[in-house]
């Protein structure tokens, strides 16, 4: 088989029913190269992120992963919705939301075996939340709901990770917990590919960055994508700090 | 015990408890995915389905169910091809049919002796033994469904967006539920009627989600709501004369009071004295 483990995307365009989200984005996301999507609001991130997953239906272009359509490998994704998104005054408890990353692999009408559980019990730990197993989901704080979301993708067991803004409204402890999962992640030769709103010193964690402003305005190493140039057409000026590398 | 020397109110009494179980376990998805209206829409809007069946002789449970699969169709597609939003497509058709239904029953039961108010409001002392063998087949499906899917449809009910992303099939899904949905709806209309049948569907699930945190321990204890407003409310129809549905939904409502006001961990008054 082909040796290629980049995800490959060329000329990917989305509509939404009156706007144009984004157009005419190719890129390459390379495994083990922890990899940041930044642009300002509404500029397209979450919307690529779900256009590589065919959650919402692309205008035009395709989105390849070992030289087949990304769609058709789902079982090989681990995808984290925005934290905002969720309902969770929902009646789950912690373990309840990690069990649901094992859904697929069981398969239908079956119950979650014991590796599963073990899986699940592992996650936990390696996010510092193996003592809330039984919480219910709603008297988590906001870096704690985004660390259960984090064990949920850890047992899915996937090449590819993708993580829509996992640091939004979270505390300090958390977002170095997330940190140094991704980093982990990446160094094992996994893709991981995150949604970060924040230019921050914290942007200096990724490695490669995709800057978007419904286009694709720069991507590649971080230092080549941080130019201030690039910047100032993403973001029209209005960014007032960044990290200098 | 002493209504229970009458065989219909044996028939009556086992038909409340079934529709009491299944609209609890069927109403907990309502309840976590917010669409308590879309069960008031599919409910009403069966209607012209139940009068288009009695014209054609036809079973009124088969007639109901595509009128409300019809209906609920159209509320996808005005919602999902136009700016319109869900809940006004949901009104729009749900009134629509409603007003349909009404028309319909009220020109058929010029030559037919049948009574709108039965639509609206059930007739659970009329059930027969076929009506009754029907709601058991229908809760016997919807319960196996839901045992089977159980794991897939608490993933998609919670986060559509992470179900869809793991390949799940969530267009299955979700018109797995609307089935089930319209099936439960179909089997309560002699217990309550089209008026009533979201109060079963609501409120013992909302009773149990006030006391309870996991999606299973809220389908078991919604059924026991649904039961015991299903028993104390055929008693007290029967002891004081009421019509059954509407003493079966002040029952279940009183329930839903009492942990509103009490709950441990979400009770008004429990928050108060601390
Ligand atoms: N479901 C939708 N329907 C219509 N327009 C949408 C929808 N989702 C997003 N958009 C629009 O598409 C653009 C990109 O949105 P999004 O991908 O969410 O941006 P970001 O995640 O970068 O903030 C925005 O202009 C937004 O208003
Ligand atoms: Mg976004």
């Amino acid at each position: 088989m082909n040796g290629n483990r980049a995800i490959e995307i060329s000329n990917l365009g989305v509509s939404y029913r009156m706007t144009e989200a984004l157009r005419n984005i190719s890129l390459q996301i390379k495994p083990g190269r922890l990899t940041g999507i930044i642009g300002p609001n509404g500029a397209g991130k979450s919307t690529l992120l779900k256009a590589m997953l065919g959650l919402i239906r692309a205008r035009e272009g395709s989105v390849l992963y070992q030289n087949q359509p990304l769609q058709q490998q789902l079982q090989l994704v681990a995808y984290v919705p925005q934290r905002s998104r969720i309902d969770w005054t929902y009646p789950a408890t912690v373990w309840d939301v990690v069990m649901m990353g094992r859904v697929r692999k069981t398969g239908w009408l079956r119950s979650f075996s014991a590796n599963s559980r073990h899986l699940v019990v592992e996650a936990l730990k390696r996010v510092g939340m193996d003592g809330y197993t039984n919480r219910p989901i709603g008297q988590l704080s906001g870096g704690q709901q985004q660390r259960v979301f984090l064990a949920r993708s850890l047992v899915q067991e996937a090449n590819i990770f993708c993580f829509d803004e996992p640091f939004a409204g979270i505390d300090r402890k958390t977002e170095t917990i997330i940190f140094d999962i991704f980093h982990q992640l990446a160094d094992t030769g996994k893709i991981v590919l995150v949604v970060n709103h924040d230019l921050g010193e914290s942007i200096t964690n990724f490695e490669d960055l995709i800057l978007l402003d419904r286009q694709l305005i720069a991507a590649g190493k971080r230092e080549n994508v941080m130019q201030e140039d690039y910047l100032y057409r993403a973001y029209q000026g209005k960014v007032v700090f960044f990290a200098k590398n | 015990m002493e209504p229970l020397q009458y065989s219909f109110m044996q028939r009556s009494l086992i038909m409340a408890v079934i529709v009491g179980i299944i609209c609890a376990v069927v109403g907990s998805y309502l309840m976590v995915q917010r669409l308590a209206l879309l069960g008031d829409a599919i409910s009403h809007s069966v209607l012209p389905g139940l009068a288009i069946a009695f014209i054609l002789g036809a079973n009124i449970f088969v007639g109901a169910f595509i009128a409300g699969v019809i209906s609920t169709i159209l509320i996808k597609l005005i919602s999902n091809k136009s700016n319109i939003k869900e809940d006004a497509a949901m009104g729009i058709v749900f009134s629509a049919f409603f007003a349909l239904g009404i028309a319909l029953i009220t020109v058929i039961h010029k030559d037919n002796k049948i009574d709108l108010n039965h639509f609206l409001f059930g007739n659970i002392l009329g059930v027969t033994w076929t009506d009754l063998r029907d709601t058991i087949i229908i809760a016997a499906i919807v319960i196996l469904v839901v045992v089977l899917l159980y794991k897939e449809l608490l993933f998609y009910t919670f986060d559509k967006l992470g179900a869809q992303a793991v390949g799940l099939p969530v267009n299955l899904l979700d018109l797995g539920l609307m089935m089930l949905i319209g099936l439960t709806i179909v089997a309560s209309l002699k217990t309550v009627g089209v008026v009533l049948v979201l109060s079963l569907l609501i409120t013992p699930a909302a009773t149990a989600y006030l006391l309870v945190t996991r999606l299973h321990h809220m389908m078991f204890l919604g059924v026991g709501v649904g039961v015991l407003a299903s028993i104390s409310g055929m008693y007290l129809s029967y002891f004081y004369n009421l019509p059954s549905g509407p003493a079966i939904v002040l029952v279940a409502s009183v329930l839903f009071l009492l942990a509103l006001l009490f709950s441990p961990s979400q009770g008004i008054l429990t928050h108060l004295q601390q």
